[in-house]
């Protein structure tokens, strides 16, 4: 616990150093570091912990961000995007500060999330998976044809660079702090309890379906804030699929898989570690000299290792780096006791 | 103009209005028709695994991508004529089913049914980001890559009349070519299938696996080969649906392979997953809705991907066991 108290302030200084001995190339990889570990901790409550397999998330991801755009962005920059047709009444006027709109993001998401998750949680396994991935594209479809709320396919442009390691950051430690708590409170037991096995569960007297809800519909706030804080990251927001479509739901899937699923240390560490993998994986996209032959870096070529990395360790490594277990100081100090010891 | 009533968010703007006249029913009922052919073409191949593996083989959209764009190459590359072409590309992707089956499913055949999913979806990626890498991302044109001939008009009735300095029929049922030859081969492609489930030995072998596998590998029957057998047919037909649907439309690219998986997967799941038949009924069913919806109220075109996802939902809430299937009892 002191530790713990002791470690917060020194990764804020470390943060703070970074800011400002790093250039700003480093300190964006920061915060999407932030950004991508929200992503996986609210995935992870929902498919680690409470043992229902969501591959909806870029759909929250992704209202969350429109929400938050649509709120952020002054009503002078909405009459120069919204081409196709005007923005509809009360948005087209209406601006309010970042932390309002990210947690209107989160709020709005999680009522999507409540939405889907009502008549979603009725069924179990691979067709949940495959309901919430529908739903997931329905959102992104929409987005697609809402001209006067969307823009469409045009998307949205010029978003105000919001987003700075400190937002990331705190909203990642707000996250960790009430996943974690809940966690190991008697909702998160009642939640592994129908994870590990759901028949028992319920004879247990846990309502399933109402913890269920709950857990995926906080995901789902989660995932807004997330999408919030990505969209002024990225400055853009468009509903392709490559942007805010399956593919960025398999990322974050990427994330929790490769820290441990039903880890909440794994999932920010499996978000840091895809954030440097893609960026340090960028030299596979340009040119390059291997013994002496120049060759022509291949674009996507990024995207290629992390899915054979991803089949990789579904087969010979299912548990991941963190399996289900949790980093704890009691644990350091035991690996280094064995170390000692040896 | 400036009295004009704000749009609603939700409105459909009518291009056509609604048009109900039969003619163009019955012309909107070949093309779904056509179209849910081909659906249940690419729904038998997930029908099956399922029945076997109780595993959504999310990668056979990609599959049915990386079909098209073997025909593509065989004919600009090899120069080969345009049905060589398809049979070869064909016989292509029910290797990669096979050889998908092989690398990534049989290590994990006794994993829990989720991680079983999850190793499906990451074969599915690979599959895109293999085709990004390989045949570039740029989506190429698959037009003059089939006979122009296909694309023609059948054009049944109507009137000669002269517009704009030209001769052109008014009126009438028409339908492309495609259509027809679609409906055609699927029919072909049905009834081998038919076939060779209920009249060969490999065929009984694979009923046999779906209904318990441990008992049929008992039996002596090679379970593994059986499952790499029921991904190539499964494959195979894909590969057919997917080089007839790129004729239809020739957009070639590799992510083009996703909305068509998840429709035939919904298709799949509504006629009721792990029978046949209920795949080839359900995705006859899901094409001439689809086709039929967008012909009656063409502003809602736009919405037409998103109107599956809404079938499946509705399906899955009332009856997940779909029109043909068997439920599934949950044993303690």
């Amino acid at each position: 616990m002191i530790l713990t108290l002791i470690a917060l302030p020194s990764i804020a200084l470390l943060l703070f150093l970074s800011q400002e001995l790093l250039n700003s190339y480093y300190s964006r990889i920061i915060t999407l570091i932030g950004i991508y570990g929200i992503m996986a901790v609210s995935l992870t409550l929902v498919n680690g912990i409470s043992g229902v397999f969501s591959l909806g998330h870029a759909g929250f991801i992704a209202v969350g961000a429109y929400t938050s755009a649509l709120l952020t962005l002054s009503p002078e920059q909405k009459e120069m995007t919204f081409l196709i047709e005007k923005l509809v009444w009360p948005l087209n006027s209406i601006q309010i500060p970042f932390f309002w709109a990210t947690i209107i993001a989160g709020l709005v998401a999680a009522v999507f999330a409540f939405l889907i998750g009502w008549p979603s949680l009725r069924l179990t396994g691979d067709y949940f998976a495959i309901a919430t991935l529908g739903f997931s594209e329905i959102i992104r479809i929409f987005a697609l044809n809402l001209n006067s709320i969307t823009n469409g396919a045009l998307g949205l442009k010029a978003l105000p660079d919001h987003t700075n390691v400190w937002w990331a950051w705190g909203w990642l430690l707000v996250t960790v702090a009430t996943v974690l708590s809940l966690a190991y409170s008697s909702f998160g037991r009642a939640l592994r309890a129908i994870r590990e096995d759901r028949v028992a569960a319920q004879a247990m007297g846990i309502n399933v379906f109402k913890h269920q809800l709950t857990a995926f519909v906080l995901g789902g706030f989660f995932a807004g804030i997330s999408g919030s804080l990505y969209g002024h990251w990225l400055s853009t927001i468009d509903p392709r699929t490559n942007t805010f479509g399956i593919l960025l739901t398999f990322n974050v899937l990427i994330m929790i898989v490769l820290g441990g699923l039903g880890s909440i240390t794994g999932a920010i560490i499996g978000g840091a570690l895809f954030a440097f993998l893609s960026e340090w994986l960028r030299f596979l996209e340009g040119p390059m000299n291997i013994l002496g032959f120049k060759i022509m870096g291949i674009s996507g070529m990024r995207m290629l290792v992390f899915s054979g990395l991803f089949v990789i360790i579904m087969i010979f490594w299912p548990r991941g780096l963190m399996g289900r277990s949790e980093f704890s100081w009691d644990g350091l100090v035991s690996v280094f006791k064995r170390r000692y010891k040896r | 103009m400036g009295l004009k009533a704000p749009p609603s968010p939700f409105s459909f703007q009518s291009a056509g209005g609604v048009s109900l006249d039969p003619k163009t029913l019955l012309q909107n009922f070949i093309n779904g028709l056509s179209l849910g052919s081909l659906y249940a073409l690419i729904a038998i191949g997930y029908t099956m695994v399922y029945g076997i593996l109780r595993l959504i083989n999310f990668a056979h959209g990609d599959i049915f991508m990386m079909a098209v764009y073997f025909a593509l190459f065989f004919v600009t590359l090899a120069q080969l004529p345009w049905y060589l072409a398809a049979i070869l590309a064909v016989a292509c992707a029910a290797l990669l089913g096979f050889t998908v089956d092989r690398i990534a499913y049989k290590p994990i055949r006794n994993a829990p049914r989720i991680s079983a999913l999850i190793t499906a979806i990451g074969v599915s990626f690979f599959l895109e980001s293999l085709a990004v890498v390989v045949f570039s991302g740029i989506p190429r044109s698959f037009r003059t890559i089939f006979p122009q001939s296909l694309n023609e008009m059948i054009i049944i009735g109507g009137e000669m009349e002269v517009k704009y300095g030209r001769e052109v029929i008014v009126g009438g049922i028409r339908f492309p070519v495609i259509s027809l030859i679609t409906l055609i081969v699927a029919a072909i492609a049905l009834v081998f299938l038919w076939w060779f489930i209920f009249k060969t030995k490999v065929g009984m072998a694979m009923r046999a696996v779906s209904l318990d596998i441990q008992t049929t590998s008992l039996m002596g029957v090679n379970v593994d080969r059986v499952i790499g057998m029921t991904f190539a047919l499964g494959s195979a037909l894909a590969g057919i649906g997917g080089i007839l649907w790129a004729i239809r439309y020739p957009q070639v690219w590799p992510y083009m392979g996703f909305i068509p998986g998840m429709k035939a997967f919904v298709a799949a799941v509504f006629g009721g997953i792990g029978s046949v038949p209920g795949a080839v009924l359900g995705g006859l069913i899901l094409g001439i809705t689809e086709v039929m919806m967008v012909g009656i109220m063409p502003g809602a075109a736009g919405y037409r991907d998103a109107f599956a996802f809404f079938i499946l939902i509705i399906v899955l809430s009332i009856k997940p066991s779909g029109l043909l299937g068997r439920p599934e009892i949950v044993k303690v």
